[in-house]
């Protein structure tokens, strides 16, 4: 039973994981529509900010809580700076925009390795993320790592900072108003290229938040931005395009189904059936779970 | 991807050219370069990648090596100069470098290579060059190759021993978890005929892809199994993900000890010795190993490259090759691959690790095995060793449980 249950926790953390890289992802891809393959160098940047920040801060759960807003300001400077620089002259072209973006995510990996050398490197987590919480004790206790907690706390916060941000604020109505419709929300008054640089800003600071997570999950190297790009995409494209309830409730299921097959199987072989499962059901639903229904003319 | 491609059409052109000069034909042997006061020979190391965290040290541990040789007059009266290659972590680009090396270079030796795979990828390369390789890292045995010297363990010398020691340990029940790769799947086919001859059982046997950090379920799966103690064949920086795991999992060295054969104090000191204090490794050298030889050679390294530099078993082994090399080349009175390899049998190193002697017929070389536990300072301190240096067995010849093994 504490095997279950332990393995269903498991599941979700792993969906934790899954939903704070693809969280930002779900701004600039699903709602701005650009393909952003830097999204997760925008992680790697956020965790190398850990790193550095544990460098000059001697105790290990100050720098954690520093990093989280210095990561999001550092990862969102990186992404509305990409904005600015590049993609605001391609919006209308997002295969372009891959392109584009995939050679600036080769050019942060070189400039990774050249800051930081090529080794990985590892960051000290605080004492009490590197425990367990008894939930069930006994013969056979069920424990939940407290870094996964820690994650899945994040991820929750996250995604709720984000729907609240996108629905009560004036700057989240205003990127509705550009997402749905860019030519009325222009005539409207609103300057809907401050809304991109600013909507970028956010969503490439929530790849730095993930990036802080990551660094209590594994080691930081350049390359950790292409390991978990694949991951991210694969939530949004699966949950429905520019929503974020499907991205929640896909990265769950993600996270479970591949714990629950990685159990059964190997995780090699759940790597596949996961994939397979995915194929399957974007034949059955090439939508995703969900679908934006506007009244834009595009 | 385009990069790759322009170098091989580089080494391929140089490979031409080079052959051109020299009116040779392609299976004649490649030539080493002998002509100035300096001998070339290639180090050749993942650099870059998930495996860089271990193959740089060794890379440096060839370079310590090379300098004190040449500050004592070097090889044959030459001064050896090394040519250094990075692998990248990917096994295609290994024989590539490999080949360049060789052809283009014209190194008198090789030495490197860390992963089973990667040696796998160059072995044919420096068989069909007649080109002799240094290979410093243990590894799972069943192999021989004419053109390859094995200077870190063969299964008897590390994985044999270290099953021997939990089997004394009392230590019945195991979990095998390990990289998805060749030396894992060897390694862990070799334990599981080791565990059926010996009254051991195998409750579990779980790989994750080379360079994996996601380790929950394995972790938990480990955790459900009630095992003894785990048999851990993970290679590079997945070990982090995997201690970082266990640690959040509730698992500790006490309960069920994992005995790792791919960690040594370098990784060790990247992983967070918090994580590793109290667990198994299974080496034939340790930072902590007595003896005059190991303490010149630590002196030596903290001073080149940095005092909290610590010195590890496969560092040990690369950097006693090149000295082996340097005997044999000697002795032999040439650089050629096939002199130098006549030359070898029984010749001798007072190395850090202790003495090492070179096994003509197999090509390895005679090594004590060592079991350490991971102290809280990030060093690994011996709880037990073989007393004297073992003859290597690489394909397992000796034990009659491993006959149905290839």
């Amino acid at each position: 039973m504490t095997v279950i249950l332990g393995q269903m926790f498991t599941g979700v953390s792993i969906g934790a994981v899954l939903l704070l890289i693809a969280l930002g992802l779900s701004l600039t891809f699903g709602q701005m529509n650009v393909i952003n393959m830097a999204h997760g160098e925008f992680i790697m940047a956020g965790a190398y900010t850990t790193y550095v920040l544990q460098k000059s801060i001697a105790g290990a759960g100050l720098s954690l809580i520093v990093a989280l807003p210095v990561a999001f300001l550092v990862s969102g400077a990186l992404g509305a700076l990409l904005e600015w620089l590049l993609i605001r002259r391609l919006y209308l072209r997002p295969l372009d925009t891959l392109l584009v973006t995939w050679g600036v995510s080769l050019m942060l990996q070189q400039l990774a390795r050249d800051i930081f050398g090529a080794p990985n490197v590892q960051t000290r987590a605080p004492d009490v993320l590197t425990g367990n919480i008894t939930v069930i004790g006994g013969d056979d206790p069920l424990t939940f790592a407290s870094s996964r907690l820690f994650i899945l706390g994040l991820a929750v916060a996250a995604v709720v900072a984000l729907s609240l941000t996108l629905r009560l604020t004036p700057l989240g109505r205003r990127i509705r108003a550009v997402v749905q419709n860019r030519d009325l929300a222009e005539v409207s008054g609103i300057s809907t290229g401050r809304v991109d640089r600013t909507a970028f800003f956010i969503g490439s600071g929530l790849a730095g938040i993930a990036g802080v997570a990551l660094t209590l999950v594994g080691p930081i190297g350049p390359t950790m931005g292409t390991n978990v790009i694949i991951d991210a995409f694969l939530v949004i494209v699966v949950g429905g395009i520019g929503q974020l309830k499907g991205s929640v409730i896909v990265a769950f299921v993600l996270g479970v189904l591949q714990s629950v097959l990685e159990y059964s199987t190997t995780v090699s072989v759940a790597k596949v059936l996961v994939l397979v499962a995915i194929v399957a059901f974007l034949q059955w639903r090439p939508q995703g779970l969900y679908t934006v229904r506007t009244r834009s003319l595009v | 991807m385009a990069g790759t491609a322009a170098l091989a059409a580089v080494v391929a052109l140089s490979a031409c050219g080079a052959k051109t000069n020299s009116g040779s034909t392609s299976d004649k042997a490649a030539q080493a370069d002998t002509s100035g006061d300096t001998i070339k020979v290639g180090l050749l190391n993942s650099l870059s990648g998930t495996m860089a965290i271990s193959e740089v040290t060794v890379r440096d541990s060839l370079k310590l090596a090379i300098d004190e040789i040449n500050a004592s007059g070097g090889v044959l009266g030459k001064k050896i100069k090394p040519i250094s290659e990075d692998g990248a972590s990917d096994w295609p680009t290994f024989a590539e470098k490999a080949s360049k090396l060789i052809k283009e270079d014209r190194v008198a030796a090789t030495f490197g290579c860390w992963t089973s795979a990667s040696r796998k990828a160059v072995k044919p390369v420096f068989e069909k060059n007649r080109s002799l390789l240094f290979y410093p890292v243990q590894y799972e045995g069943l192999e021989e190759s004419p053109y390859i010297f094995y200077t870190g363990a063969t299964t008897n010398q590390q994985i044999v021993p270290a099953l021997d020691y939990l089997k004394s340990q009392g230590k019945k029940k195991i979990y095998l978890v390990g990289s998805d790769y060749v030396f894992p799947r060897t390694a862990n086919k070799e334990i599981k005929a080791y565990a059926k001859a010996n009254g051991m059982t195998v409750l579990g046997e779980d790989y994750a892809p080379l360079g994996s950090t996601e380790f929950s379920t394995i972790a938990n799966k480990v955790k459900a199994s009630k095992a003894d103690a785990v048999f851990n064949t993970l290679n590079g920086d997945s070990n982090v993900a995997f201690f970082k795991e266990y640690k959040s999992a509730g698992l500790t060295a006490a309960r069920m000890p994992v005995v790792s054969v791919s960690i040594a104090e370098e990784e060790v000191k990247s992983i967070g010795s918090q994580y590793l204090a109290g667990q198994l490794t299974a080496w034939n050298y340790y930072q902590t190993t007595p003896g005059a030889a190991n303490t010149k050679f630590v002196k030596a390294y903290k001073a080149k490259y940095g005092q909290d530099k610590p010195t590890s078993d496969p560092m040990e082994a690369a950097y006693t090759s090149v000295y082996l090399w340097k005997a044999m080349v000697e002795k032999a009175k040439s650089f050629d691959p096939e002199k130098v390899k006549a030359a070898s049998d029984g010749i001798t190193f007072e190395a850090p690790e202790g003495k090492v002697t070179i096994d003509g017929a197999s090509q390895h070389i005679y090594k004590t095995a060592r079991i350490g536990k991971v102290g809280t300072d990030g060093l690994i301190q011996e709880v037990w060793n073989s007393g004297k240096p073992i003859k290597p067995d690489p394909f397992l010849k000796g034990y009659s449980w491993a006959s149905g093994l290839s």
